[in-house]
């Protein structure tokens, strides 16, 4: 939206407006459901992680009151004017709040990712406390934020982000030009948001290789149970696919030997620490998961550099919008980035077991003592409902959006002609 | 300890909450009592409008709750944890309707058939209620106290025990405050037919209001005493009711006059006022023990460290002329009255 409505405020050509206005729609209506149910997530932590919250609180929560004031803050207040707004505020205020949405969501996923990195690797803190009542409290409020992965996992996130929008995108304008609508905007659109994904799903290869070298020095045993690695001291493979065999601990499939050793420590031959080298209550007890879980992110996302780079080169010799199966996978490669970005975080989630704070406390210390099972029950079982009811709606009324295009909007009493 | 002003941090902490749960109540105040008298409203249009008057704010006020929640986590952990946990099936409840009430804003317009927006009408207008009663049982249990033993843990378990009849009664007091504050905000928004209704549903309103919070002041004074021996100690605290009685008072007049505006501004102040009270009637403590008083919880025992809360209050200091910037654009942009166009719902 910020680089259609740019271009359309540098060009004043009315197809970016059409473009951005499309976009704003289908954006109002994820945005909307992403808010109220994301809204849940904060008071979660205290319902049903009571110990947890005490635990964290000192320096989870000032993570968390930064990402209300500064970016919640300007990213809903902006909403406003982006959706309605239109016929009220000149253009380049509009395109201003266009960037204070964009903004804000993006310094909303950096003290999120913050928070959450400071449970992967806790930095500038002391423990106060005993049993029940132990907390930690923040001594350097920059060693907190800037803890040694949360760079790396911001801008991971981050690029998920832009490449799960990019190839909504993608997939939208694919769609059109397969079925001869919209071309002229679809193929902008369509080519604007190619450069977005071959750009960012290069570099998401970089920042996943930076990650994975934090998580090597900083979560040895999380390391281990991605690439279902067992022996204490030796060189350790890089897996294509596999399976992992916790009971004989042995990983079968293809890969290269010694292929994690060469990433971590550039020589085929270095021994990478093991998951024998843990104590069995410190080791993630889901390793199979985790291996396939960060192996299908990967091979995700060479699928999709695959994919933008091919379309690319077609782009150049001419024939992109002619390659009609080429258009047909990118109208369901939208689901791909989904799938990476949830079995990414599955992975470093699971991995980090048994651990919630990595290395201080235990998951299964964390959760509310006085909450009981049948009140989990009712939660669960009235948030599946009533989820499931979302989505199903949330599908409906974007497919809706989508098979209207573009143009159903502009048949509306509005400015515009062009069509 | 830490003193900024002659205030020590935990005790401005505990402002800096109380100022952003009453930012909440003002904002959402009126969102929510818009929704609750949705139905009141007969035709489509006015419908329309009326979920329009709200459309292009709610999103931004719903940020009150989100930095009025991530506060009480980083200024008072403890306090955090043993309220929401304690009160799991309330703030359950209270989610699901926030869940359902933003469904209902975004999907209802997205079909004409009269069954789809009759259901959406219904499902906005009774979560946008039921958000409002539950605010209130929340507060009465905060003022009647839980069975909390050592260590902060929560000693009852009974599904429906936050459902008393205090609870009750406070609930629908704010639910009635809400709703003269939604219609007050709704006179400021329309025109017509409409606008002549919302006058006649407003008087409705303030009688609903004066009844139940009579109601519940006299079985607070006659029930739980002791939620008043702050301001035995201190008789000048009884200023504030005086002032929240006055504010209340004043509304019908500047509603005749057709001061909207200022309508708004002594609703406002009267729930202002009504917190303030709640903040007196507690301080310092935030949950009070009913099993024995040394195990309630306070500002002092529930606080972050002195570090973490100097901390947070420069973030305070820095976000929020930034957030009185955005929202002092926000609702210039949308002053004055309701026109439907093509981005509406």
């Amino acid at each position: 939206m910020v680089i259609t409505e740019g271009l359309y405020i540098k060009t004043k050509n009315k197809e970016y407006e059409i473009l951005t206005r499309f976009w704003i729609k289908i954006f109002a209506l994820t945005f909307g459901i992403g808010v109220a149910t994301g809204i849940i997530m904060e008071f979660e932590f205290g319902t049903n992680w009571a110990v947890y919250s005490r635990y964290v609180g000192d320096i989870f929560g000032s993570a968390l009151a930064a990402e209300g004031l500064f970016a919640f803050g300007l990213e809903s207040t902006f909403l406003g004017v982006l959706l309605f707004g239109w016929n009220r505020v000149k253009p380049w205020v509009h395109f201003v709040s266009t960037l204070g949405v964009f903004l804000g969501s993006m310094f909303s996923a950096v003290w999120i990712v913050v928070a959450n990195s400071w449970q992967q690797t806790p930095a500038g803190y002391h423990i106060v406390g005993e049993g029940l009542m132990a907390r930690a409290e923040v001594t350097d409020f920059w060693a907190m934020v800037f803890n040694p992965s949360s760079v790396d996992r911001v801008i991971h996130t981050w690029q998920g982000a832009i490449l799960a929008g990019a190839f909504l995108v993608l997939s939208v304008h694919a769609y059109y030009i397969r079925k001869g609508r919209y071309l002229e905007i679809s193929k902008k659109g369509f080519k604007i948001a190619l450069v977005v994904a071959t750009i960012f799903s290069l570099t998401q290869l970089l920042s996943g290789h930076s990650s994975a070298d934090g998580v090597a020095v900083n979560q040895p045993a999380k390391l281990a149970a991605m690439e279902g690695h067992f022996e204490k001291k030796a060189p350790a493979d890089l897996y294509l696919l596999g399976w992992v065999d916790k009971e004989n601990q042995k990983t079968t499939g293809i890969g290269i030997p010694g292929g994690l050793s060469f990433l971590v420590h550039q020589d085929f031959k270095a021994p990478i620490k093991g998951l024998n080298a843990f104590p069995l209550e410190d080791r993630p007890s889901q390793i199979n998961a985790v291996f396939q879980f960060y192996h299908i992110m990967i091979s995700i996302g060479m699928v999709l550099i695959a994919l933008s780079l091919y379309a690319c080169f077609l782009w150049w010799r001419g024939k992109l919008f002619e390659t009609k199966w080429l258009l047909w996978i990118f109208s369901f490669a939208v689901i791909l980035p989904q799938i990476a970005n949830q079995v990414g975080w599955f992975s470093a989630e699971m991995g980090r077991q048994p651990w919630v704070v990595y290395g201080q406390l235990r998951t299964s210390q964390a959760f509310s003592q006085e909450v009981t099972s049948s009140h989990i029950l009712f939660s669960l079982i009235l948030f599946l409902v009533v989820y499931s009811i979302l989505f199903v709606l949330f599908i409906y009324s974007v497919n809706k959006k989508i098979k209207h295009g573009p143009y159903e909007e502009a048949k509306k009493p509005v400015s515009f002609t062009t069509s | 300890m830490n003193y900024f002003l002659g205030v020590d941090y935990p005790t401005l902490w505990y402002l800096v909450i109380g100022l952003l749960f009453s930012g909440y109540a003002i904002l959402e105040g009126f969102d929510f009592g818009a929704g609750a008298w949705h139905l009141f409203f007969k035709k489509d249009i006015s419908r329309r409008i009326a979920i329009n008057a709200i459309a292009p704010v709610w999103d931004a006020n719903q940020v009150w709750l989100v930095i009025g929640g991530g506060a009480l986590f980083a200024g008072f952990p403890v306090m955090y944890a043993t309220m929401l946990s304690a009160m799991y099936v309330p703030f359950m409840l209270f989610l699901m309707f926030n869940v359902l009430r933003a469904a209902a804003i975004k999907f209802r317009s997205a079909e004409e058939m009269r069954w789809w927006r009759r259901t959406w009408d219904i499902v906005y207008s009774v979560s946008s209620s039921m958000i409002a009663f539950l605010l209130g049982v929340v507060l009465a249990n905060i003022l009647q106290g839980f069975a909390l033993g050592p260590n902060f843990s929560y000693q009852g378990d009974a599904f429906f025990s936050f459902l008393n009849p205090y609870a009750i009664m406070v609930g629908f007091t704010t639910l009635s405050l809400f709703m003269t504050q939604g219609a007050i905000y709704l006179l400021l928004k329309t025109e017509g037919r409409l606008h002549l209704r919302l006058t006649f549903l407003l008087q409705k309103g303030m009688i609903f209001f004066i009844i139940s919070f009579a109601v519940t002041t006299l079985y607070t004074l006659v029930f739980i005493p002791e939620v008043t021996e702050n301001f035995r100690e201190k008789p000048i605290y009884f200023v504030v009711p005086i002032l929240s009685f006055l504010a209340v008072a004043n509304v019908p007049r500047l509603v005749s006059k057709k001061r909207y505006m200022l309508a708004l501004i002594f609703s406002s102040l009267t729930m202002s006022f009504l917190l303030v009270l709640v903040a007196i009637q507690l301080y310092p403590t935030l949950l009070i023990s009913t099993i024995d008083p040394k195990y309630s919880v306070t500002i002092y025992n529930a606080a972050s460290s002195q570090k973490s809360l100097g901390i947070m209050l420069t973030i305070v200091l820095i976000g929020a002329p930034l957030l009185g910037a955005y929202f002092f654009f926000l609702y210039r942009t949308f002053n004055g009255k309701v026109k439907l166009d093509d981005t509406s719902y």
